[in-house]
């Protein structure tokens, strides 16, 4: 079965090393809201209107024009996968931790390159997902656009003249879409400068956010940009401004990087050398320090400072040790300290020196 | 659920204080909280999102008061939700909801978007009407322009292509 595959490994298409851009944007994503007219929107729907709206959508994914425009797409309910699997899902970025809330309800259709996918009766009935590596905002939205055209020709959607696509949040109505960017930002973290430069993205209608790691503090350096307002513009002009602000911050990343570099390079190849030796021959390893280390062995990477390890195994691991994965691969319960183990046992067999 | 004073009647205002990292949970009804209040009690109502979205529909008169419920309520006919179980959840119930409430939302989604018009993508299967009707929109906007920048002759091609879409249509029936 796909599925069981895709939470078996750990490695997704969206971290691939070659991506555009690759050194500072690590991911672009692209998601629409869609919902079906003559349904109530997912919290308000019984166990039986909402396998039908998977049965409806399942339907739809079986037609041969649909088929051969995004290839074939399978559908899983999550009530199928165990917890941890589920969790997995989520820290593979495929799926958001709202699709595990009342889990009977909900299923996931998910394309073999894990490219492609829709997750089913979240807050929407349907959020139609396109995830690659790199700056490729425009590639995703190629491919969203085109399965959304085709679901489209077999589901009725709920469409407003005026208010265009309508989702069961007021803040997702119009396009229904949300592009986002996840990208690297060590030097302007260590440069001190990513609160100004956050800040100011934030006041041109993008939201700023840390990926990993409780409110401001930003683990592993890893930001997510994405759009805030959905009405009003169209997908393209959406997308565009964001391709502008991230290419800007990548200019500003790679100054940064740069300063480092020239002006305080011994400190640098320091710490990205200890980091690299930490995660090399530590025994215990929690999740920020690994996080942390990581971040520091990518910049080592994208510098030219280790040339021994690939980029893509990096943000790999970085999937590979979060506590979900660590537990399925255990395949037992642990406690904090024992993954903390497992955790630096895993990193050191990634990182053997061959 | 019911309200913890007097409890008789359904509670409609629930707040939460945190002192010293003790937490207090209180739901009462709207006479009891109305009493509590002169009182000089300093509750702050529980701040998450999508009540702050039911605030900025007029639910909820602003920080350091009460999250309180709506006194007229209405309802969406095909799903049933009330309005005020919209304000409290900040997720609609289903497409209808949209119309049924357009008087409180049109506001609303003003004030998140910045607009009411939506401007991408239009389903392939929507009627030819919807993009006739989007087509002379944007001719309006364009005509506008026109006539601000005072280019009266691109303003009058412009009035008549929007007579042309605005037979068409007519023709559409």
């Amino acid at each position: 079965m796909a599925l069981k595959d895709t939470v078996s490994r750990a490695y997704s298409n969206w971290m691939a090393g070659s991506g555009p851009e690759n050194d500072i944007v690590i991911s672009s994503r692209i998601r629409v809201a869609r919902n079906m007219s003559h349904f109530a929107f997912p919290h308000m729907l019984s166990l039986e209107k909402a396998e039908e709206v998977i049965h409806a959508l399942t339907l739809a994914l079986e037609n041969k024009d649909l088929k051969f425009s995004s290839g074939h797409l399978e559908v899983s309910r999550m009530s199928e996968l165990s917890p941890v699997e589920r969790q997995i899902l989520v820290e593979k970025h495929l799926i958001s931790p709202d699709l595990l809330k009342g889990h009977e309800k909900k299923a996931i259709a998910l394309r073999d390159d894990e490219v492609l996918s829709i997750m089913v009766n979240e807050e929407d009935h349907l959020r139609v997902q396109s995830l690659l590596p790199g700056l490729q905002l425009e590639s995703a939205w190629d491919q969203v656009n085109r399965l959304d055209d085709e679901l489209e020709k077999t589901l009725d959607y709920a469409f407003s003249e005026r208010l265009g696509y309508l989702s069961a949040c007021p803040t997702n109505v119009g396009t229904g879409l949300r592009a986002s960017v996840m990208v690297h930002l060590p030097g302007l973290v260590h440069t001190d400068q990513i609160k100004g430069v956050l800040n100011t993205v934030s006041k041109i209608g993008l939201t700023v956010r840390g990926l990993y790691g409780e409110g401001t503090e930003a683990a592993g350096n890893l930001f997510q940009i994405s759009n805030q307002v959905t009405l009003g513009h169209s997908e393209n002009e959406i997308i565009q401004n964001i391709v502008s602000v991230t290419k800007q911050l990548q200019e500003r990343e790679k100054t940064a990087r740069k300063a480092l570099y020239n002006e305080r390079r011994s400190q640098l190849e320091d710490r990205i050398g200890r980091s690299y030796g930490i995660l090399k021959y530590a025994r215990i390893l929690s999740t920020d320090e690994a996080m942390k280390r990581f971040s520091d062995l990518r910049l080592g990477i994208d510098l030219n400072i280790i040339t021994d390890t690939k980029p893509e195994l990096v943000t790999e691991l970085m999937v590979l040790t979060r506590p979900a994965f660590l537990v399925s691969k255990a395949g037992s319960d642990m406690t904090v300290f024992e993954r903390d183990v497992k955790r630096a046992e895993l990193v050191r067999n990634k990182l053997k020196v061959k | 659920m019911l309200c913890e004073k007097c409890h008789q009647n359904e509670a409609a205002v629930h707040f939460t204080e945190v002192i010293n990292g003790k937490k207090k949970e209180m739901h009462l009804c709207e006479s009891c909280a109305s009493e509590l209040q002169p009182e000089g009690f300093s509750f702050m109502p529980q701040i998450n999102f999508h009540n702050f979205l039911g605030g900025l529909m007029g639910h909820n008169v602003g920080p350091g008061s009460f999250t309180k419920t709506a006194t007229k309520d209405l309802s969406c006919e095909v799903c049933g939700l009330s309005e005020k179980e919209f304000a409290r959840r900040g997720l609609l119930g289903c497409g209808e909801c949209y119309e049924s409430f357009k008087h409180t939302l049109d506001s609303l989604v003003k004030r998140i978007h910045g607009t009411n018009e939506h401007n991408g993508k239009l389903p392939e299967r929507s009627s030819d009407r919807v993009k006739l009707i989007k087509e002379i929109e944007s001719l309006r906007n364009q005509l506008r322009q026109a006539v601000e920048a005072e280019e009266f002759e691109r303003a009058a091609q412009l009035r008549d292509s929007i007579r042309d879409v605005e037979k068409r249509l007519e023709q559409e029936g």
